[in-house]
C-alpha cells in the first residue's frame, strides 16, 4: 500500500505533463497528446489504485461475521477499532498505544536513514570525482538487495541472539558479565534492521538531487567566503530538498506499513499499524481490516501533505 | 480408470513408473510444484490445499505410484487456508484442513462433505474421532472444537453440524496430536511437571508462545488453570470476562518481561529453542524433533494438567465434481490405506486409522512409537536420519497415554472476534 500512497503523493513524477515537444506542429492539439501520453499511466493508476482503494472503504463500511462479509453499511469496523479509547482517558487504548510506537519507530528509522543517507549520497555527489566510479560505488549500495528482504532480516539472529556474536564478542573481551538482552527482538533491533533495508531509499533520491547541483554555485559560495558548513546548510541542503523529501516519502510509507520487518525483528511483541490489519485479515474480519487500513492511510497521507507543505516537489523537480 | 486402454504400447505401470522418477528428480531438484507436465490419457490431478503437516514429498509420490493420482500441493498457514476456503473456493479440489476451522468454513457453504460409505477405512478410524475415547476406553478431554462435535453434518448440502452420526462427513481424520510445552532441559536442569511454568518468574525473558490468537489462548488458559487462578467451564469457549481474565494473566506476565519473542511459524519456534534464547515455550512435535535431530537437547513435555490436540482432515471444494470427485475418494481412501498413516505416525504425530498404518511399520517402529515402549533398534526419521538411539522411549509415553491425556482441543470460540481484539492488545501491551 505504501508504494501506492507515494504514487499518489507525488503525481508530478508522472511523464508526460505536457511541457516537452509542444513546438512541433502536428494536427493534434497539445492537450490531447498530453492526455494521451499521461493515459497508460492514468489507466494503471486506476485500475490498480483507485479502485482497489475506493473497495477498500467501501468495505471498511460493511459488516461482517465468522466467515463472511455483509455488504450492509456498518461502522463496526472503526467502533471496534477504538473501543473503550474514550473511557481509558487519560491513558492510551491498545489503538493509540499502536499508532504512537509506529510513529516513534518511523520517526527514529526516517532520522537515522536521513542522517546515514545524507552523507552516503554527499560524499557519491562530491568526494567521488569519476563518473565510473559514482556508478560503481551507488551500485555497491545495492548489494544488500541481491538477497531477499527477510533473508537480511533473519541474518541479523545470529549475529545479535543471547548467544550470538556479538554478544559472545563482548563477554568474551570481559566488557559485559551476561549477555545484552536488549539487542535482539527490541525496538532496538527493529530500528537496526528497517535502516539497514531503507536506507539506500534515502541515498539515490538524495544523489540524484545532490549530483543536479551546479558546481559553480558551491565555487561560488567558496568565493564569497562561506565555510564548509555555511554552504552545506546554505547552499547543498536547500538544492537537496526535493531529494530529501522524496528519500523521506519512501521511507515513512515503507515503514508506517511494515508488520513483517518489526514482526520478525521485535520478537512478534511490538505492536504496528500493519500488524492489526494482518491479524484482522488473518481472522477474516475484512471490513475491520479495511477501516485500520484507511486509518493507516489518512495518518500517512497526512505525514506526507504536511512533508509536501514544506517542500513543493512539483516546484523543485 | 478406464481410459487405461487407450495407452498403446506403453503399460500403464512403467508409464507410471517413468512418471515417479520424473517426479522425484523434479522433488529432488526443488521443483516440487512445476515439474514437466506429462502428457499423458490418464493424468489425474489433484489440487490440494492444506498446512505443510501432511504434505511430504514422500507421500505424493507414494500416491503416483500406487494411485496414479499427482497431487499439487498448494502450503499454507492455517489462517490463509481458511481465507483461501472463503475467498477462492476454487482454486483448490481436496482441502486438508483443522476440525476448529470448520466452524468458520462450513457455514460459508464452500466445501462439500463427503460421504462415509465411499470411505473404505472409515469403521476403521480411531474412536478417537467418533467417539471421543481412546482404543483402550479412555475418555478424551473435549473442551473446545473436540473433532466429534463437528465430525458429521446434518444432511449433503447442510451448513448445520450433526449431533449423532451421518453418512455425511465434514472432514475426514487424517492426522493429529497432542501438544504440549517444549523444553531445555540442559539449559532448565530441573523436571518441569506443570503448564504454570511457563510463567514462572525463573524463565524470565526465556518464555514463549505461539502468536496465532485462536491457539496461543488454550496455551494460556492451560497455563492459567495450571497456576490455580481460575477454572473454566470451556476452555475453548470463553465469555468475555474469562478472556479478559486470560488476558489480564498473560499481559502482566509480558509486561514483568517473561517473554522473550512470539512465534508465528514452525522454524522460528525452532529458531528460538535451538539457539537458547528460549528454554520453556509452546511447541509442536516436529519443531521439537528438529531441534533435537540439530544435536541440542530439548523435550516435549509431558505436563501434569494435560495435552492441548488439534486434528486435521480431508474434505473437497463444492465445486469438484464427476471424475475429480472419485479421484478425490480415490485419494482419501489411499491416504488412509497405511503408507501415509506410518509416514505421519514416524514423524510423531498419529494416524487416523491405526491398523492399517500399523501394516506399514516394523514391529520395533510400532512399539517405539505407539506403544511407549523403549526403541529396540535407532528410530530413524522418514528422510532416513537417526532420530533417536535404541533404548530411548518417547516423549509422553504411549499413544494411549498421550492421546488419554488430552485436556482440550484447538478451538474457535464463539466470542472469537472479541477474542482477537484482545489478543493484539496483548501484543501491543
Amino acid at each position: 500500500m505504501s508504494e501506492e500512497v507515494l504514487q499518489q503523493a507525488s503525481p508530478g513524477l508522472i511523464p508526460g505533463s505536457g511541457t516537452a515537444r509542444a513546438a512541433k506542429p502536428t494536427r493534434l492539439s497539445p492537450s490531447f497528446i498530453s492526455w494521451l501520453q499521461a493515459g497508460p499511466m492514468m489507466l494503471v493508476f486506476l485500475a490498480f489504485f483507485l479502485i482497489p482503494l475506493v473497495f477498500v472503504v467501501i468495505v471498511s463500511f460493511w459488516d461482517y461475521n465468522e466467515y463472511q462479509l455483509l455488504p450492509a453499511f456498518s461502522g463496526r469496523g472503526y467502533t471496534d477499532t477504538f473501543e473503550g479509547c474514550i473511557a481509558q482517558l487519560p491513558d492510551l487504548c491498545t489503538i493509540g498505544k499502536t499508532y504512537v510506537k509506529t510513529l516513534k519507530l518511523c520517526f527514529m528509522v526516517w532520522a537515522i536513514t536521513l542522517f546515514i543517507g545524507f552523507w552516503v549520497a554527499y560524499f557519491l555527489a562530491f568526494h567521488v570525482k569519476s563518473k565510473t566510479w559514482q556508478m560503481g560505488l551507488s551500485l555497491l549500495c545495492t548489494i544488500p538487495f541481491w538477497t531477499s528482504n527477510v533473508i537480511r532480516m533473519i541474518a541479523w539472529i545470529p549475529l545479535l541472539g543471547r548467544n550470538g556474536l556479538v554478544n559472545s564478542g563482548l563477554v568474551k573481551t570481559g566488557l559485559i558479565n551476561h549477555p545484552l538482552e536488549w539487542l535482539l527482538f527490541s525496538e532496538f533491533s527493529v530500528v537496526l534492521a528497517l535502516v539497514h533495508l531503507f536506507t539506500f531509499f534515502m541515498v539515490v533520491p538524495i544523489f540524484n538531487s545532490m549530483i543536479r547541483i551546479d558546481k559553480s554555485l558551491i565555487e561560488a559560495a567558496y568565493d564569497a567566503g562561506a565555510t564548509g558548513f555555511q554552504t552545506l546548510v546554505n547552499v547543498i541542503i536547500p538544492l537537496a530538498k526535493p531529494g530529501i523529501v522524496i528519500g523521506s516519502i519512501f521511507v515513512i510509507t515503507i515503514v508506517m506499513g511494515d508488520f513483517i520487518t518489526i514482526g520478525v525483528m521485535g520478537g512478534q511483541q511490538i505492536a504496528a499499524a500493519g500488524k492489526i490489519i494482518e491479524t484482522r485479515v488473518n481472522a477474516l474480519q475484512f471490513p475491520a481490516a479495511a477501516a485500520n487500513a484507511v486509518i493507516l492511510l489518512v495518518i500517512t497521507f497526512l505525514i506526507i501533505t504536511m512533508m509536501s507543505r514544506i517542500v513543493d516537489i512539483k516546484k523543485e523537480l | 480408470m478406464t481410459e487405461t486402454t487407450r495407452t498403446t504400447g506403453v503399460s500403464r505401470r512403467t508409464l507410471l513408473k517413468g512418471t515417479a522418477g520424473l517426479a522425484g528428480f523434479a522433488a529432488g531438484s526443488g521443483a516440487i510444484t512445476g515439474f514437466p507436465y506429462v502428457k499423458s490419457a490418464e493424468t489425474k490431478v489433484l489440487r490440494y490445499l492444506g498446512t505443510a503437516v501432511n504434505e511430504g514429498d514422500d507421500i505424493s509420490k507414494q500416491c503416483l505410484k500406487d494411485t496414479g493420482i499427482k497431487i499439487e500441493y498448494i502450503t499454507a498457514t492455517t489462517d490463509d487456508v481458511t481465507k483461501r476456503v472463503m475467498t477462492q473456493p476454487n482454486s483448490f479440489d481436496v482441502l486438508d484442513t483443522e476440525y476448529f476451522s470448520l466452524k468458520k468454513i462450513v457455514p460459508s457453504g464452500n466445501i462439500l462433505a463427503l460421504d462415509a460409505r465411499k470411505i473404505k477405512e472409515f469403521d476403521n478410524i480411531t474412536p478417537v474421532f467418533t467417539k471421543g475415547e481412546t482404543p483402550g476406553g479412555k475418555k478424551i478431554g473435549g473442551q473446545g472444537t473436540a473433532p466429534w462435535k463437528v465430525l458429521y453434518l446434518e444432511g449433503k448440502d447442510s451448513k448445520k453440524f450433526a449431533t449423532s452420526a451421518t453418512e455425511f462427513v465434514t472432514l475426514i481424520p487424517t492426522v493429529y496430536n497432542a501438544d504440549t510445552l517444549g523444553i531445555r532441559p540442559d539449559l532448565i536442569k530441573r523436571p518441569i511437571s506443570s503448564w504454570s511454568e511457563l510463567l514462572n518468574p525463573e524463565f524470565k525473558g526465556k518464555a514463549s508462545i505461539l502468536n496465532i490468537p485462536s491457539i496461543g489462548i488454550m496455551d494460556a488458559a492451560m497455563v492459567v488453570e495450571a497456576t490455580g487462578k481460575y477454572k473454566y467451564a470451556d476452555k475453548g469457549n470463553m465469555t468475555k470476562e474469562e478472556i479478559d481474565l486470560t488476558m489480564k494473566v498473560m499481559t502482566e506476565a509480558k509486561k514483568a518481561g517473561q517473554f522473550r519473542a512470539f512465534w508465528k511459524d514452525f522454524n522460528e519456534s525452532v529458531n528460538l529453542m535451538a539457539s537458547g534464547e528460549t528454554v520453556i515455550q509452546s511447541m509442536w512435535s516436529p519443531a521439537v524433533t528438529k531441534v533435537r535431530s540439530m544435536g541440542i537437547a530439548c523435550t516435549f513435555q509431558p505436563l501434569k494438567e494435560g495435552y492441548r490436540s488439534w486434528a486435521s482432515g480431508f474434505c473437497v471444494s463444492k465445486g469438484v465434481s464427476g471424475p475429480k470427485l472419485e479421484w478425490a475418494y480415490e485419494f482419501v481412501n489411499w491416504f488412509l490405506s497405511g503408507y501415509a498413516g506410518a509416514y505421519l505416525n514416524r514423524q510423531g504425530y498419529y494416524s487416523a486409522v491405526l491398523s492399517t498404518a500399523k501394516a506399514h511399520m516394523e514391529p520395533y517402529e510400532w512399539a517405539y512409537w505407539m506403544e511407549g515402549k523403549p526403541a529396540e533398534k535407532d528410530i530413524k526419521a522418514p528422510d532416513g536420519s537417526l532420530l533417536e538411539k535404541a533404548g530411548a522411549v518417547r516423549d509422553g509415553g504411549s499413544y494411549e497415554d498421550r492421546m488419554g491425556g488430552v485436556a482440550c482441543w484447538n478451538a474457535v470460540m464463539d466470542e472469537n472476534d472479541y477474542m482477537v481484539r484482545k489478543w493484539n492488545e496483548f501484543i501491543a501491551a
